[in-house]
Order: structure tokens, then sequence, then C-alpha cells
């Protein structure tokens, strides 16, 4: 028993923070929200030299997974950064590519960062479809690569640019893994909505130290005070559950981490939003790109409702009703 | 990182749960707020403490097994899983014995630690003033020197469990005229049954005397039951207010139990097509194992070697709020059942209420969180 992150993954995320930091994604994602991948595209070869693409990959086919604990560090960093493009629907797509000939053809070059992945089942958004080089479909049984996809949606998170995938296209695989990649999209997730959370806690923090009214900070009035506690208590509450989930990879356990960051991450959105006054209430505020994420990340990859149904239904790993 | 317990830590839960499937009574006990419910887990707590059940993290020549907080924490889980009536002798083992640990003399501990453990001496709190609650340091009970010891006069309230204790532990202002308030404070321990002392009952929300006011006329206290040096009392009581007290208050063993019967309870009564109260239930489910994981995080901190301070903060409004909130969602399941008094859910119901205002109240927690962790400046209370 020793529930702490190791020297090495504490390295980990030091070393993406210090890439994601200097690649100002706040300017990344600007750009991309308005349709110029090319800043996002090169921060998307960094992520993946960096390695976290590799980690949802087999050795066999170039990765260095499965290591969902090392996944989990990095998506807190890419969501401390608000890091843009469809980071959990490639992870998602790699746990899919089982089949080994579609595997052989797309993995390597999806963990080498030279692919970009979204995958959508049948009727729903496909995320950053309009980027991405390889559509993947969900149809029933079977995994299919997606001849192109329809018009550009926005999302509440401008960042988010939702499309359709078009029917049909060539037959990868007959039986996919959908549970098991949705695990492990729902852990990405719950990674990237506690780093989101983080990154709006931070933020605020910093704006209530500095900002003046009545002659002092508002950071020294316990009305302000008492909702950043709150934020911290949930943020701080989430995390074991996060990497808990990332350790045993239990269905249900991702699904208790999944709601419970993403109802955190909002949470602290709704306090960051509230405490910032007007001026959080602006898009051109880099706040907005962390405030409107905390929002659509609670109903990617499984709803709030979805997620709890499924903890009482199977139960955590942890309860001894199980074993 | 590793969720695994080792081959040693697993024996001993195996030990602890042998124990406790031989060992706890069959029906529940009557509530330990009551003359013979407080009996009642009394001779519990010796039946524990004659196999060294009682303080497994105490030394063994206290009564203990010298057991990690690992083991503890294991103990803890087998413990409530188990059904075992709930501690009565709490505020001794958890609140003054770590005091005792870092502060108390050898004698002190030889002398007090082993009636502690067997229930001989139960101990309540004695804090709270009526002018003193949340601003803890105003308090003015006092302590006059005399010879060989003190003389302890003036108000106590709140003060848990001492309708029916033996002895209380709590700070009082032995230098009238200090510059600040937390100076001159004196940790003293004293019999609840001595000369001078008075103890009124106080009915709590259900009329269960689960507190005591303390009326204090020039009580006699020897120097041997002072903690630490006279006037350092404040000192003494914070030191171990953030460390492993932060852990042990409430452990996550409790918690997981009653999300445990909550469940049962939910699969026995609940109506499915109800998603708001299943998302309720899934989420006692939850945050009893965020609890868990949360603490053993914190453990495997302390294990090595890092003090833990004012986290222990986030710790009690968490279990604070979480213990209401799955009380709530027990009685709101059972229905109309839901309002006797005479179940152990509604028993559970009115103890959890007082959880965010005792061990100093959520509002001075969050004031913790914010000015200790979030680096906040200080402000107007």
């Amino acid at each position: 028993m020793r529930f702490l992150l190791d020297d090495e993954q504490q390295a980990f995320a030091r070393s993406l923070d210090a890439m994601l930091t200097a690649a100002d994604t706040p300017s990344v994602i600007r750009s991309w929200s308005a349709g110029d991948p090319t800043a996002g595209r090169a921060l998307w070869t960094r992520i993946a030299e960096a390695g976290v693409f590799a980690l949802a990959v087999p050795e066999a086919y170039e990765g260095v997974g499965p290591l969902p604990v090392e996944l989990a560090v990095a998506f807190v960093e890419l969501g401390r950064h608000a890091a843009p493009g469809p980071l959990v629907e490639t992870v998602a797509a790699a746990v899919l590519l089982t089949e080994p000939e579609a595997a052989k053809r797309l993995l390597p070059a999806l963990a080498s960062g030279e692919v970009i992945a979204t995958v959508a089942s049948e009727g729903s958004y496909a995320l950053d479809g309009d980027v991405a080089t390889v559509l993947l479909t969900v149809d029933g049984e079977a995994l299919r690569l997606a001849p192109g996809h329809g018009p550009v949606r926005t999302s509440l998170d401008p960042a988010r640019r939702l499309t359709r995938l078009d029917p049909g296209g060539e037959l990868l695989a007959r039986n996919q893994p959908l549970p098991r990649a949705l695990t492990w999209a729902r852990l990405a997730t719950a990674a990237q909505a506690l780093g989101v959370g983080l990154a709006l806690l931070d933020r605020t923090v910093a704006y209530v130290k500095q900002r003046v009214q009545f002659g002092v900070p508002i950071g020294s009035f316990q009305a302000v005070k008492h909702q950043l506690a709150d934020a911290k208590i949930a943020l701080e509450f989430t995390r074991p559950l996060v990497f808990g989930a990332a350790l045993s990879m239990d269905p249900a356990d991702v699904a208790a981490a999944k709601v419970t960051a993403c109802e955190a991450a909002y949470a602290t959105a709704r306090t960051a939003l509230q405490l910032h006054g007007a001026i959080g209430y602006t898009a051109e505020y880099d706040l907005s790109l962390w405030l409107t994420k905390a929002r659509a990340l609670r109903t990617a990859w499984g709803t709030p409702g979805e997620c709890r149904a499924m903890v009482l239904d199977s139960g955590l790993s942890g309860d001894g009703r199980r074993s | 990182m590793d969720l695994n317990h080792s081959p040693a830590d697993e024996a001993f839960r195996a030990e602890a749960h042998a124990w406790l499937a031989a060992h706890v009574p069959p029906e529940p006990l009557p509530s330990l707020e009551t003359e013979e419910g407080f009996a009642a887990h009394r001779a519990w707590e010796a039946e524990l403490a004659a196999d060294r059940w009682s303080a497994v993290s105490w030394p063994v020549a206290y009564g203990g097994r010298g057991v990690d907080i690992l083991k503890w924490l294991i103990f803890e889980e087998e413990y409530y899983a188990a059904g075992a009536p709930g501690r009565v002798g709490q505020n001794g083992i958890s609140l003054l014995a770590p005091t005792l640990f870092d502060h108390g003399t050898e004698e002190q501990r030889a002398r007090i630690l082993p009636p502690m453990a067997s229930g001989e001496v139960i101990w309540a709190q004695a804090w709270s003033e009526p002018e003193a609650g949340s601003d803890l340091a105003s308090l003015r009970s006092r302590a006059v020197r005399t010879d060989g010891g003190w003389r302890l006069s003036g108000q106590k309230t709140w003060s848990s469990r001492a309708a029916f204790a033996d002895r209380a532990f709590g700070l009082f202002r032995s230098e009238p005229d200090t510059p600040k308030p937390h100076q001159g404070l004196t940790y003293v321990m004293f019999d609840l049954r001595a000369p001078g002392v008075t103890v009124r009952p106080i009915g709590r929300l259900d009329g269960k005397p689960a507190f005591a006011e303390l009326f204090l006329d020039e009580v006699f206290v020897p120097d041997e039951d002072v903690i630490g040096e006279p006037g350092q009392g404040w000192r003494v009581a914070m030191s171990t207010a953030g460390n492993e007290r932060g852990l042990t208050l409430r452990s996550p063993g409790r918690f997981l139990a009653a999300a445990d019967r909550l469940v049962d309870l939910w699969q026995a009564h609940g109506d499915p097509s109800d998603t708001a109260l299943r998302d309720r239930v899934a989420d006692a489910v939850i945050g009893a194992r965020a609890y868990q994981l949360f603490t053993y995080a914190h453990a495997s901190r302390f294990l090595q070697g890092e003090p833990l301070g004012p986290e222990s903060s986030l710790n009690k409004v968490f279990w604070s709020q979480y213990d209401i909130a799955l009380h709530e969602t027990a009685l709101d399941l059972l229905g109309a059942e839901g309002e006797l008094a005479d179940t152990d859910w509604c028993e559970g119901y009115v103890f959890s209420l007082a959880g965010p205002v005792y061990a100093g109240t959520n509002e001075i927690q969050r004031d913790i969180i914010a000015e200790r962790l979030l680096s906040l400046p200080k402000g107007r209370r």
C-alpha cells in the first residue's frame, strides 16, 4: 500500500506542465476554435512526442501501454492547460483498434501523433471531425472508417468542434471492445476535468488576491474564501478517485471518478465565474476557455446519471459485496 | 502507486475479522447517549481491551498493539463492517491520547492510558464556554496556582459525553493579563466527580443527554494533571489538531459500512424509477470510497514522514457534510418510517447533524483551508 504518485510519474507531470506552459495554450485554443488548426497540430505533435498517446497503445504497436495511471497523470495536465483537440477520442480509438490488421496499420501513427483520430457511435457527434485524419464509427458491433464528416457544429466550448460522421465506410473490425474503450475514455475525461477544475481554482485564487474592492483584496472576505474552500475540498476528494480508478480500471470505479470529477470541475467553474464578476463572463478573458470546457465535459462520454447508475448496478471494486 | 495491502496487513485484517465475528453483540446496544447505553458501551470497551483491540495503534505497554496507521485503518474497516458498537471512549482515545503521546510525561501516559483503553475511565472534552465557541482562545475559566496544583473555576459547556463520563480535559486561563488571548492558557485534566464540579446534562436535539454544562468552583487539580508547561496550553492543544488526529477522528471504515447499509436499504425499499434518490445513494457510495482513498493517500504521506497540517480541515468538512447527506438519503428512502425516532438510521441522523458544528465548526475549517492551503489574505471573521 502506497497510494502516491512515484517520482517518475511526478516528473512526467512536471515536464508536460512545462511543455504546455511554454506552448501558450490559450492562443492555440483560440485559433483552433476559429478553424485554424495549424498551431494545434504542432501542439498535438509535441504531446505525442511527450509519449501521451503511446500510453494507450500496446508495445507490439510501437506504444508503451497500457499505462492508465500515467495516462491519468497526463490528462490532468492537458486539462489544466485546456489543450484542444480530440485527445480523449484518440485514446478511445487506440483502445478500439485491437483487430491485428487495423492495429498494425493505424496504431503506430496514432502513438507518434502522425494521425489525429476521433470516434463516435452512430448518430452521435465526433469531436473535431474536421481536423482528425482517422474518423472511426462504432456501428453496432462493427468498427468502421468513416468516409467523411458533416458540417461543424459549435459546442458551448468553442474549442470543441462537433461533427457527425458520414455513414458506411471501410469495415475495420466486427467485434470492437467498446466497453473497454469507454472505460479508457471516461478515465481520460475524468482526469481532464480534474485538471480543468484545478486550473479554474488556481486562476480564481490568483484573481481574488489582487482584485481590490472596499480597499482590500476580495480574497480576504469570508464569503469569497468559503466558496473557494468548497471548491478545494471537491477537487482534493476527486483526485484519489481518479487515480484509484486508473489503478483498478474497473468500469464502476471509472464511472465514479468521471461523475465526481465533472461535478467538481463544474462547481468550481460556477464559483470561478461568480468570483471573477463581469470580466469572467466575457469570451475575451481566458478564464472562458476553462469555464466552458467544464460544462461540456459533464456530458461527454457518459452523463452524470449514466455514471451513477453504473456505480450502483456494478458496485465499486473495493466493495466487499462484489467479492 | 499501489492499493494492495501487504500479506502481513491482510493477516492482521483476518485476525481482526475473526475476533469481531466472535464478539460483536448480535443486537445493537442501547444508545450510548443514555445511562443504560453508556454502561453497555463501557462494558464493550472492556471486552475490546481485554484482547487489545480498543486502541490498536498504541504501544503494547499501554494496552495497544503498536500497529501503524494502515493497520489502524484496516481495523476500522473491519470494525464497522462487523456492525460493532459506537466508541464511547472516542474522546479520550482520539483527542486526549495523541496529546499525551506528544506532550505528556511517561508517568502520565502510564497512569492515564491503560484505564482509558479499558473503558474504566471515560473522558469528556471541556473546550467550549458560553462566550468562547469558535473563538476558543477568548475562554475565561481560570486555573489559579495553589499548593501542589491548581484551582479551576468557571463554566464549560457543550461538553460531549460529560453527562456520564468520569474525567474531562480542557484549557484554562492561568495568566490573566497576557497581550494575546491564546497566551497564558494551561491544558488540564480533571475529575468530573471532584468537589466543586457540578455537571448539568443538556439534551441534544432528540432530548438525549449527549453533552453537558460544567460548573467549576475552586476545583483542585494536582500538578501531575497538567499536560505540558503551564501557560503553553494553546500550543499543546493545537499541535495535535492537524496531524494524526485529522486522520483518526472519523475513520473511512465507518462511512464505508454506512454506505453499504444504505445500498442494502435501496435494494430493499428503493423505487428503481426514482433516479433522483438513486443518484443520492450512488453519491453516498462514491463519497465513502473517495474518503477512503483520500485517507490512504494521506496515510501514505504520513508514513513517509511528511507532516500533515491544515489538510485535516478538508477531511473535517467532507466527512461532516457526507455523514448528514447519507443519513438524509436513508430517511428519505424509508418514507413514512423515516421519521420514527427509535431506528439506527434516525439515531445516526441526529448524531450526524452535530458534525459540522463540533471539532471546529466548518466555517472555521473553511477559513483554515482558504488561508493556509490557498494562501488567501486574513480578514475579519
